[in-house]
């Protein structure tokens, strides 16, 4: 039992259940079938950015510029496929993961080459990709007439679909099963690879890891490259299931992902963070966004939420590293 | 006898114009315990990583195990049998055991998949290896220090080294850790391996070693078996001069005066029993314990951070209420942690901001500061504790451990302190710079201080207290002064303690 509640993963879950209880209790139309579809929905993009997030962070780093890439990968993708009449699925979303992981590593590089502060070279490098998108590649908004078709189909692509009551189709996404893909892949990447306990070691100790054998270069380079490639795979993605591509899109985004990984258990400091609770802490922020639309809550108050989440949550962990410092020298 | 596991003909080694090393040579035997002694910038951090392949040496010889040792990397160092286990013991706090043990053979392995069951095995058989038990899912990071410690020297082994480096491994142990550890390290002797045991605590060396290699700036100046040694030959050799220690003697003042400090019936809830003490003026009192039986409770109840403490506090016969740190201070009591790196000091600021962080206000000169008078003090002050340096601005990280030391205790004094809380005060200083520092807390204290001298370190207690207290589970359990306060009855006292 102790275990158990030890376990950041069961606490997200269980705060989880009790705000879906009292959100239900408050407002019934949460239950329905056609709400948790939406929900689930939801959780797609900002969760699959979130996988990035998770691993730079267990690697002791930070990303704030993952929207700015999510959103360049998208935008340049889609004007590339007007411009030269490109259609397909594989090929455009294959382009915007390699726009991201090619802005990724140069996060890397400046991270590691120059030995820079993570925060300070995402701040620059998101500033500087959506300054010269909107520069260079333009500010005008591709709307669903100019949007290519075959990736308006990929993204309204169901799992199921029912009628309620009224007649009314309900369906599930199956963007959703490349969400669970991916987190799965990054779960087997984080847990079951020597690559990957190399992060959270190097997120633990960087010059411990590096006397362990382990390649800081390499740590580095594949955590920021692989954040960088999730938020271009994402934000094509976000661009597919909304059949809308706004180059001004996702501004504010990091804010919420990193509440929503910190929420999940990871440690700002490194060397902590899972999968699970990663995808616990994006469903529990989406969900309480959404919840806050249904009840009509103006969306400046619900910035206020997020920020007050993820002071919390951060207070919250940082107690427990505190704490198990404090038993660890007792 | 055969040949030596390791001989070094005439290594020398420059860094820029520094000559770290100059002609040293040094022979070390298998199933032998070698004691590299020396003080703090000797010589014994290059001499280990000349040895372990991360430095190369500019001019002689490495002969390893009959084998000439050309151009040397950390990883051909230990492919030939090679380990040391380095001070900070480089292990990753937020993983388990059973990966801190593996982690490093599997990627020596080059393997891509990390698979638990291999991992687990490899842990246990390291941890058998040692003859220790430990939980192997547990995260590093919420054991001791000294299990901590153990899960380094499994890991150093399971490598099957032949020449095992322990750097400085007694410098966070207590004094019962200290010999489990000497178990382990006899044990590993008894099986064959050769052991340099690096050190600058005269008393460890003459417990675990066989054989003793003394440096001083650079150069071999001692070298001999245990026998050929003692205490004071060794500490000659390790400074260069003779250490003349006498006791402390206190003389209580002639006049009756309040004491510096007294207790009555104060006590922390869960931490500490009730207790009654008095500390007078030019009093140096030890407190000695094992770690959690209430020493460093006491210590920090005492500065403040324990509010709903009860009982009363006065200081100099005026009662006062330490309800936080600034009340504490106000009243004249000053604090020097345990860790004064993480507690005490702002590394990256300058010698003279950190001597002054207690006591701008005493320099304040309407809403400005009189920088001047800062400064001057300042001066005098490092005149005052000897810190070893003509420049205030320079940033404290780059002073040596003792003189850090000075500077927290600088900072104090500074505020015209009355009494002087100590905790571990040498912790990690050498032996040299030890010797100044005890003379600057007896002049201190002759000057009028009250001090409390928290130790592990029972000679310096005994050579610098005219009592010690006894703290046990939260209890003052008994004081040792005169005759009955010597090294071995406190040996005993804290033995039987459990």
């Amino acid at each position: 039992m102790k275990a158990l509640t030890q376990r950041s993963e069961s606490v997200v879950a269980l705060v989880l259940l009790a705000a879906m209880a009292g959100i239900g209790l408050l407002n019934p139309a949460f239950f329905s079938l056609s709400n948790l579809f939406s929900l689930a929905r939801s959780n797609v993009v900002s969760g699959i950015m979130a996988l990035g997030v998770l691993t730079v962070m267990i690697s002791g780093g930070i990303d704030v510029s993952f929207p700015a890439f999510a959103v360049a990968a998208m935008y340049l993708t889609l004007r590339l496929m007007l411009a030269l009449h490109w259609s397909g699925v594989i090929g455009p979303f294959l382009l915007a993961t390699a726009i991201g992981l090619a802005l990724g590593l140069v996060n890397a590089a400046l991270v590691h080459g120059l030995r820079m502060i993570p925060l300070i070279v995402t701040l620059g490098t998101g500033a500087l990709v959506r300054g010269g998108l909107l520069g260079l590649v333009g500010t005008s908004q591709i709307n669903i007439d100019r949007m290519p078709p075959e990736l308006i189909r990929f993204g309204s692509a169901e799992l199921v679909a029912v009628k309620d009551a009224t007649g009314a189709h309900i369906g599930l996404s199956a963007m959703i099963l490349l969400y669970l893909l991916l987190a799965f892949l990054v779960h087997l990447f984080l847990g079951h690879t020597l690559l990957g306990r190399g992060v959270y070691a190097y997120g633990d100790d960087r010059e411990a890891a590096r006397r362990a054998g382990f390649s800081p270069r390499r740590v580095v380079f594949v955590v920021y490259g692989l954040a960088g490639a999730l938020a271009g795979f994402a934000g094509l993605l976000h661009a597919a299931m909304i059949w809308l591509a706004n180059p001004r899109d996702f501004i504010g985004l990091e804010l919420d992902v990193i509440a929503a990984v910190v929420l999940g258990g990871a440690s700002i400091f490194g060397g902590r963070g899972s999968v699970l609770g990663t995808m616990l802490g994006v469903f529990l922020l989406v969900m309480i966004s959404n919840s806050l639309i249904l009840m009509h809550v103006p969306t400046t108050w619900q910035r206020v939420v997020v920020g007050l989440i993820v002071i919390v949550a951060t207070a919250l962990t940082s107690w427990r590293d505190r704490r198990r410092l404090a038993q660890g020298l007792a | 006898m055969g040949e030596a596991l390791v001989a070094l003909e005439g290594v020398s080694k420059r860094f820029g114009g520094v000559e770290a090393l100059r002609e040293v040579s040094l022979t070390l035997n298998a199933a032998e315990v070698h004691c590299l002694a020396g003080e703090n910038g000797s010589g014994k951090s290059t001499l280990i990583k000349i040895i372990a392949g991360v430095v190369t040496p500019d001019q002689g010889r490495i002969r390893f195990a009959g084998e000439t040792l050309g151009r040397l990397d950390p990883k051909g160092a230990i492919a030939r049998g090679i380990q040391v286990i380095y001070q900070d013991f480089s292990l990753f706090p937020s993983l388990s055991v059973a990966e801190n043990l593996a982690l490093p053979t599997e990627v020596g392995k080059g393997k891509r998949v990390f698979r638990r069951r291999d991992v687990r095995a490899i842990a246990e058989a390291a941890l058998a290896r040692v003859g220790v038990d430990l939980p192997l899912e547990t995260e590093v990071g919420a054991l001791g220090v000294a299990e901590r410690q153990l899960v380094a020297i499994a890991r150093a082994l399971i490598s099957t080294p032949r020449l095992l480096i322990m750097d400085e491994p007694t410098t966070a142990l207590t004094g019962r850790e200290i010999e489990r550890l000497f178990a382990v390290v006899r044990e590993l002797r008894a099986r064959g391996l050769g052991i340099l045991f690096v050190s600058h605590k005269v008393r460890e060396m003459f417990a675990i070693s066989e054989r003793i290699s003394v440096l001083r700036n650079g150069r071999l100046v001692a070298a001999g078996a245990v026998g050929e040694f003692d205490e004071a030959k060794l500490a000659r050799a390790m400074i260069g001069e003779d250490l003349a220690e006498t006791p402390y003697h206190w003389t209580p003042p002639r006049a009756p005066e309040p004491p510096r400090l007294a207790l009555e019936g104060f006590s922390v809830p869960g931490e500490l029993a009730p207790l009654d003490l008095t500390v007078a003026r030019g009093e140096i009192v030890g407190v000695a314990g094992l770690l959690g039986g209430g020493r460093t409770e006491l210590a920090r109840a005492l500065f403040g951070f324990r509010p709903h403490y009860r009982g009363r506090v006065a200081i100099d016969g005026r009662e006062v209420r330490l309800s936080s740190v600034a009340a504490a201070v106000a009243a004249g009591i000053a604090y020097v942690p345990e860790d004064r790196l993480t507690e005490g000091l702002f590394l990256s600021q300058s010698i003279d901001r950190n001597l002054l962080a207690a006591s701008l206000r005493r320099f304040r000169r309407g809403p400005l500061l009189d920088l001047a008078a800062a400064e001057a003090a300042c001066a005098r002050m490092r005149e005052a504790m000897a810190i070893n340096t003509a420049d205030g601005r320079r940033p404290v990280a780059t002073l040596s451990g003792g003189n850090q030391q000075r500077v927290m205790i600088g900072r104090w004094l500074l505020r015209e302190a009355r009494l002087l809380i100590l905790n571990g005060p040498t912790v990690g200083v050498d032996i040299g710079s030890k010797a100044g520092l005890h003379r600057r807390i007896r002049r201190l204290a002759e000057e009028g201080l009250a001090v409390l001298m928290i130790s592990d370190d029972l000679p310096e207690l005994v050579l610098n207290c005219n009592r010690v207290l006894l703290l046990h589970r939260g209890q003052l359990i008994d004081v040792l002064s005169g005759a009955g306060l010597s090294e071995q009855t406190l040996a005993e006292r804290l033995r039987a303690l459990t």
